[in-house]
């Protein structure tokens, strides 16, 4: 489904991702985990299209299409969602009208009708119980004065609404306790079929004994130093990054 | 014979329409004098450094109307908040147009300042608050004084609230070339008295119309006024707004200012605090383009103790557009305690459009919360790339963003209707449709 291949991508004239290889098919769920500080949000955002970063080398390609020249927008129509880790609060839009005016524009990108109102409210109710959102919740401003678990149930509530391809959950675990992560993940699971993918990128095994994961990528300084299966993630739930650090300088 | 001439002139012939026994026509007599050693306003003084009048002062503008002219009401209809059921008092190029409105005096008087002038029975109220707040020696404000005749005239008496909000609507024609029209409005909400009033002036022709408004407005203990200004005009409408607002003890009074349209606008809102634990509220939304100008002059002059000001102004600019505000606050040494709060923020969408904000603070009390702020920026990258990546294209995410960006002065709308009439003109403004009202 995606098909990353010797990423380079800087940011004013700084290189952040330094040759990044990474192929999901469908079906599959990744893990990247890796220090702060190496890339993983710049990873995302360049996939989601944020122009701040350029593309110096590589490609990303999305079911056998290049994203290259595509607007961010244009990479949500086709089915990339990024839950970010920093959700931007935008004071005057409430939630539920924010998530219509998305889920609208995608529609028409994609030569469907609005979606009718009776269906969207009815979608709307099924997953905000999916993710136990308070209805008062839906019609307040986006993010804004939300506590961090709020603003990141809310990231996936929107996934939740959008059903995208391929969605990439950026650090979604911090600032949720437990019980919430525990919603957070279910929605997710819920989500999953065998034409979506998932990247999950976090810090914490905790998460990804809720959404297991296929593969587990260690990105360090730019690069994806280590793959492996669910079993790496445990290693370095235990021994920390420092053998990985050691591993990739020598 | 440029403008200033022709008025002084013209006063004359004024005065050949008018009761000269009245007690107003010493006042107007006053008037005329002042406004005839002064002069309009120039550049050179520092209240009116980025806006000039000179241009208009080239264009020869009738003084009053020749012809009555009469429209229908469909044909005008627009203008209106037809959506609700309001009292009416409008005017066709100045001259107050029955058919058109709806007055009342079941309880309030909402009704004509000629009518103010002429019957005994308001006698006393004009007596008492007529030119008591307007000021005796700004130019533009004593030539309306000398001209004042006509307008809106609203009192409420103590404890009363009008059934429905009042607009006030100012049409005009295009019959002459150019006109002038000089409105002057005098509102009173006595004691715990409530009233929502809703102004607008609007030009139906590309024919030049300048404007040069007063509004005087008192609201007496526990009064609550809700004052809303809708600047939509044509590009060839100029308007000058003078108002002066008078309030008592633990009165509110909130004036929201929509700045959309119109060639040159200056607004002077001046609030004067005249007792304790006052709420004064100044909001604005300004949204221009082409080669509009609006200045927005704002006075609140605290003084007695215990009284809160907001002012919030958002303003986005595009094309060579040019926007102004300044911001005075005057703390007296008595009026401690004073909360006074202004903040002005500006988007500038081109790099050929402007903005000078500029707060003026005189403080003389020591115990008082004063805070302000302005920023001129451009739209939030990280907000952008936020929405964008939800699928919403950028011309719709940049709109949305501006939509909010204007939101919080809307938020204190207290005329749902109103508020998406607004709602609306700004989707226009910006050029997009949003398919709901935020
Ligand atoms: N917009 C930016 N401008 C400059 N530096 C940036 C920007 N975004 C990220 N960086 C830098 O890129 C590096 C990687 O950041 P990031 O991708 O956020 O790491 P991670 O998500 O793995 O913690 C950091 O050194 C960070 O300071
Ligand atoms: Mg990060």
């Amino acid at each position: 489904m995606l098909e990353i291949k010797n990423l380079h991508a800087s940011v004013e004239d700084k290189e952040i991702l330094k040759g990044i290889d990474l192929k999901v098919n469908a079906g599959e769920v990744h893990a990247i985990m890796g220090p702060n500080g190496s890339g993983k949000s710049t990873l995302a955002s360049v996939i989601a299209g944020k122009e701040d970063f350029e593309v110096e080398e590589g490609s990303i390609v999305l079911e056998g299409e290049d994203l290259d020249e595509l607007a961010p927008e244009e990479r949500a129509h086709k089915g990339i969602f990024l839950s970010f880790q920093y959700p931007v609060e935008i004071p005057g839009v409430t939630v539920t009208n924010f998530i219509k005016t998305a889920i609208n524009e995608s529609r028409k990108a994609n030569g469907q009708e609005e979606m009718p109102a009776n269906e969207m409210l009815k979608k709307i109710r099924e997953k905000s119980e999916l993710l136990e959102i308070d209805r008062k919740f839906l019609s307040r401003s986006l993010n804004e004065g939300f506590s961090g678990g709020e603003k990141k149930r809310n990231e996936i509530f929107q996934m939740a609404m959008m059903e995208p391809k391929l969605a990439i959950l950026d650090e979604t675990d911090s600032g949720l306790d437990i019980d919430a992560l525990r919603i957070v993940a279910n929605g997710v699971n819920k989500l999953r079929n065998k034409d979506n993918a998932i990247i999950v990128i976090t810090h914490y095994q905790r998460l990804l004994d809720y959404i297991v994961p296929d593969f587990v990528h260690v990105l360090y300084n730019g690069k994806i130093v280590k793959s492996g299966t669910k079993e790496l993630a445990l290693e370095l739930e235990e021994k920390g990054y420092d053998w990985i650090k050691q591993e990739a300088t020598v | 014979m440029d403008l200033k001439e022709k008025l002084i002139s013209s006063f004359l012939a004024f005065e050949n329409n008018v009761d000269l026994d009245h007690p107003v026509h010493e006042v107007r007599s006053e008037a005329i004098k002042n406004f005839e050693n002064k002069g309009f306003p120039s550049k050179k003084e520092e209240a009116w450094k980025y806006t000039s009048l000179n241009n208009l002062q080239k264009v020869d503008f009738s003084i009053f109307p020749k012809e009555e002219s009469t429209l229908e009401y469909k044909d005008v209809k627009k203008y209106f908040l037809h959506e609700i059921d309001t009292y009416k008092i409008v005017f066709v190029d100045g001259v107050y147009s029955s058919y058109l409105s709806e007055t009342t005096h079941d309880g309030v008087d909402v009704c004509l300042m000629s009518s103010a002038f002429s019957k005994p029975m308001f006698r006393q109220v004009i007596e008492v608050y007529f030119n008591k707040i307007a000021s005796k020696d700004e130019s533009l404000t004593t030539l309306n004084t000398a001209f004042s005749k006509e307008g809106a005239y609203i009192y409420i008496p103590k404890n009363k609230m009008p059934k429905k909000p009042i607009q006030i609507l100012h049409l005009a024609t295009g019959n002459e070339a150019a006109l002038m029209l000089q409105p002057r409005n005098l509102i009173v909400a006595e004691d715990n008295a409530e009233v929502q009033i809703i102004e607008r002036h609007q030009s139906l022709t590309d024919n030049e119309v300048f404007t040069n408004s007063v509004t005087e407005i008192f609201a007496g203990k526990d009064a609550n006024v809700d004052y809303y200004k809708v600047q939509n005009d044509a590009p060839t409408a100029s308007l000058v707004d003078n108002t002066y607002i008078s309030q008592k003890d633990n009165s509110v009074v909130r004036v929201h200012t929509f700045s959309f349209g119109g060639k040159l606008i200056r607004n002077n809102l001046n609030f004067y605090q005249n007792g304790e634990r006052i709420d004064s509220t100044l909001k604005g939304v300004t949204i221009l383009g082409d080669k509009q100008h609006v200045d927005h002059h704002t006075l609140v002059h605290h003084r007695q103790p215990n009284c809160e000001s907001h002012q919030d102004y958002k303003g986005i600019f595009g094309d060579s557009s040019t926007g102004v505000f300044n911001g005075k606050i005057i703390v007296d040494k008595i009026a401690q305690k004073t909360d006074a709060f202004q903040q002005n923020n500006n988007i500038l969408l081109s790099d050929r459009a402007t903005i000078n904000s500029k707060p003026q603070l005189e403080i003389f009390a020591d115990d008082v919360k004063c805070s302000h702020g302005c920023t001129i920026g451009q739209l939030d990258d990280d907000a952008l790339f936020y929405l964008r990546s939800r699928g919403i294209p950028k011309k719709e995410a940049t709109a949305l963003l501006m939509y909010a960006f204007a939101n919080n002065v809307l938020e204190s709308v207290r005329i749902p209707e109103l508020k998406s009439r607004v709602n609306k003109i700004i989707a226009n403004k910006l050029g997009v449709r949003i398919g709901f009202d935020l």
